[in-house]
């Protein structure tokens, strides 16, 4: 059984269908990348995954639960975590707030102890940070412990986002374009991030991304997607010579020129 | 500038990062201790009053600071929880017993009208809250077999194991009962940032779709949030109707939600300092302007005087510092630690011109 199955999901926008009959299985352990041009659907299958939207037709299942039966904020305690496009943080917080908020899952005082501050309270608040100071020391985010996220600089949001969803200690982490307006180093270092996510915790990852380059070195499996529906699925350098994928990107005529070097080059 | 070598995690969890910023609360409450000893009963009932303010404002600020809805309905609370406590020592009730239900009966029925209420957003969160205030007006008249309607209630006396504390009587008492209160709910507040639910305040107010992916229930939060608060201020509108010796729909009326909100924007949205420093200003402006007026004006009374210059100091603030009092304080301070190296943009809030699109 796979980790992550989408089943014949579609969602539909008024007239617009946003994801068309898609299909897709995640295996536990691999590192699984979304590609396609802008609007074809990859941040909604997030969204869906995240449960923001609920899909018009189709199951989505994680671990062999039925996602569709979950709330948005039940979907993270089945261990799902995953980062945004456009960086959600909590701005006006420290760095180490923020990373403590990614352990929510784990929490365990009720609101009245909580108010009182019991010893229990603090155990509690010590484990987390432990769990927090791991990501910190993982992510290379000393020097930004104390500091506020609305003074940080993009590429340092980019890695405390990341830390956030690894806080939470997850099964499944979805990436929503993690090297988005990273410098070619900081691309260079998620890479190596991701690498580790995947060999050291073991944990799935599923992202999506436009670099290519970045697809090609770390995703096991890579999946085109256009208009909402599945073009190509295989290793990356299959998908990247893909006819069909070409000419998502290049419009069709493309597809004849670069046919027969795609053609060589597999 | 200090820097501080954390050798544990409790350092940070600890209420006071170290013994010089506990020595100087302690200090800070040593003097409020030692504060009836040297003023006269007026100044000192002007202190209990700044402390009343500060206890209603640390309910709403909590609402509106750490979880960032706006509300306009506290004056609302602050009725129920004065109703509330002074119905039930006229029960038989005793103070010490009283004043906590109160808050929690406030707290429920704010929880309750928060389920709905929450759905809505922003400004109309507001408006809604507003019309709350203004129905609370109108309940407290139609209820008056046990309200006392328009004619009001006189406050009891604080009843605390048979020693009877009078307002005018006692004013000394009487600032220390405040003054327990006070520190019990500013703990509370304090326990609360520092705990998982305080974390998911602000979350909820910074970031509802990534707080959401973290796991945290929006609704249910918010709900907490506003009960949390409403029993807050509840406790403090129970002391703002005591402390006045008689009271009816017009003590609660809605303007007073409105010097609420006005009092934590200027005295420092989400800060607990701004709380107390906010109450400072509402309670000693008035006084301030009446001194003027009879300095100046010869003891003329100029009509609408007070609510102008509110007026004005929230626009002023809004315009110069929307970080209010306590973040004047904090920008004076990390001027004067990195002097001269401070640079002017330090505290500028950067704008973010990526979002991500409300999803639903």
């Amino acid at each position: 059984m796979s980790l992550l199955e989408l089943d014949g999901v579609t969602l539909k926008f008024g007239g617009l269908t946003a994801v068309n009959n898609l299909t897709l299985s995640v295996e536990e352990g691999e590192v699984f990348a979304l590609v396609g041009p802008n609007g074809a659907g990859k941040s909604t299958v997030f969204n869906l995954i995240s449960r923001f939207y609920t899909p018009v037709s189709g199951t989505i299942r994680f671990d062999g639960k039925d996602l569709l039966k979950m709330a948005p904020h039940e979907v993270p305690s089945l261990g799902i975590a995953r980062t945004f496009q456009n960086i959600e943080l909590f701005h006006q917080a420290t760095v180490l707030q923020n990373l403590l908020v990614g352990r929510h899952r784990h929490r365990q005082a009720r609101m009245i102890p909580q108010l009182l501050h019991l010893p229990s309270v603090r155990r509690e608040e010590r484990a987390h940070r432990v769990a927090v100071e791991e990501v910190i020391d993982f992510l290379d985010l000393q020097p930004y412990r104390d500091k506020l996220i609305a003074g940080l600089p993009y590429g340092v949001r980019k890695v405390v986002e990341l830390g956030r969803a690894l806080a939470s200690k997850p099964r499944l982490l979805l990436l929503d374009e993690p090297a988005s307006g990273l410098s070619v180093e900081e691309t260079q270092n998620m890479r190596w991030w991701i690498d580790d996510i995947r060999r050291q915790m073991g944990i799935t990852v599923v992202m999506v991304e436009h670099d290519m380059g970045l697809v090609g070195k770390v995703s096991d499996r890579v999946m085109a997607l256009a208009d909402g529906a599945r073009l190509a699925l295989g290793t990356p350098a299959e998908v990247q010579s893909h006819p069909k994928v070409i000419e998502a990107y290049l419009g069709t005529g493309a597809i004849s020129k670069t046919a027969n070097a795609a053609g060589e080059r597999v | 500038m200090r820097f501080h070598f954390k050798t544990s995690y409790d350092q940070d969890i600890n209420l006071f990062i170290d013994a010089r910023k506990a020595a100087s609360y302690g200090l800070l409450l040593a003097a409020a201790v030692a504060l009836p000893f040297l003023l006269d009963d007026f100044y000192l009932g002007e202190a209990t009053n700044v402390l009343i303010w500060a206890i209603a404002g640390l309910g709403l600020m909590l609402l509106t600071g750490q979880t960032g809805q706006a509300s306009l309905g506290h004056s609302a609370f602050m009725a129920l929880g004065c109703y509330a406590t002074v119905l039930m020592i006229e029960a038989g009730v005793p103070f010490m017993l009283a004043l906590p239900l109160a808050g929690i009966i406030t707290g429920v029925v704010g929880a309750l009208i928060a389920i709905p209420a929450l759905k809505l957003h922003g400004v109309y969160l507001a408006i809604a809250t507003l019309a709350l205030a203004i129905l609370a007006d109108d309940i407290i008249v139609l209820l008056g077999p046990w309200t006392g309607g328009v004619n009001g209630k006189i406050a009891p006396d604080i009843v605390i194991f048979g020693h009877e504390i009078n307002r005018w009587a006692n004013p000394v008492e009487w600032y220390f009962v405040v003054l327990v209160v006070t520190v019990i709910v500013t703990l509370f507040y304090r326990n609360l940032l520092r705990a998982p639910l305080g974390r998911a305040f602000a979350a909820v107010r910074d970031s509802e779709i990534s707080a959401q992916a973290m796991g945290v229930d929006v609704a249910r939060t918010k709900t907490m949030a506003f009960g949390i608060s409403c029993a807050i201020t509840g406790i403090g509108g129970a002391f703002m109707g005591m402390f006045a010796g008689a009271f009816n729909n017009e003590t609660f009326n809605f303007l007073l939600s409105i010097q609420l909100l006005m009092m934590i924007v200027v005295g420092g949205l989400g800060f607990i300092h701004g709380a107390f420093l906010g109450a400072v200003v509402i309670a000693f402006l008035p006084q301030l302007l009446s001194i003027v007026s009879d300095t100046i004006g010869g003891g003329v009374a100029i009509p609408g005087l007070e609510a102008a210059v509110f007026g004005a100091i929230l626009i002023l603030f809004l315009l110069f510092e929307p970080m209010g009092l306590y973040g004047r304080w904090l920008k004076t301070r990390v001027f004067l630690e990195l002097f001269p190296f401070a640079r002017k943009d330090m505290f500028k809030r950067q704008k973010s011109y990526l979002k991500t699109e409300r999803l639903r």
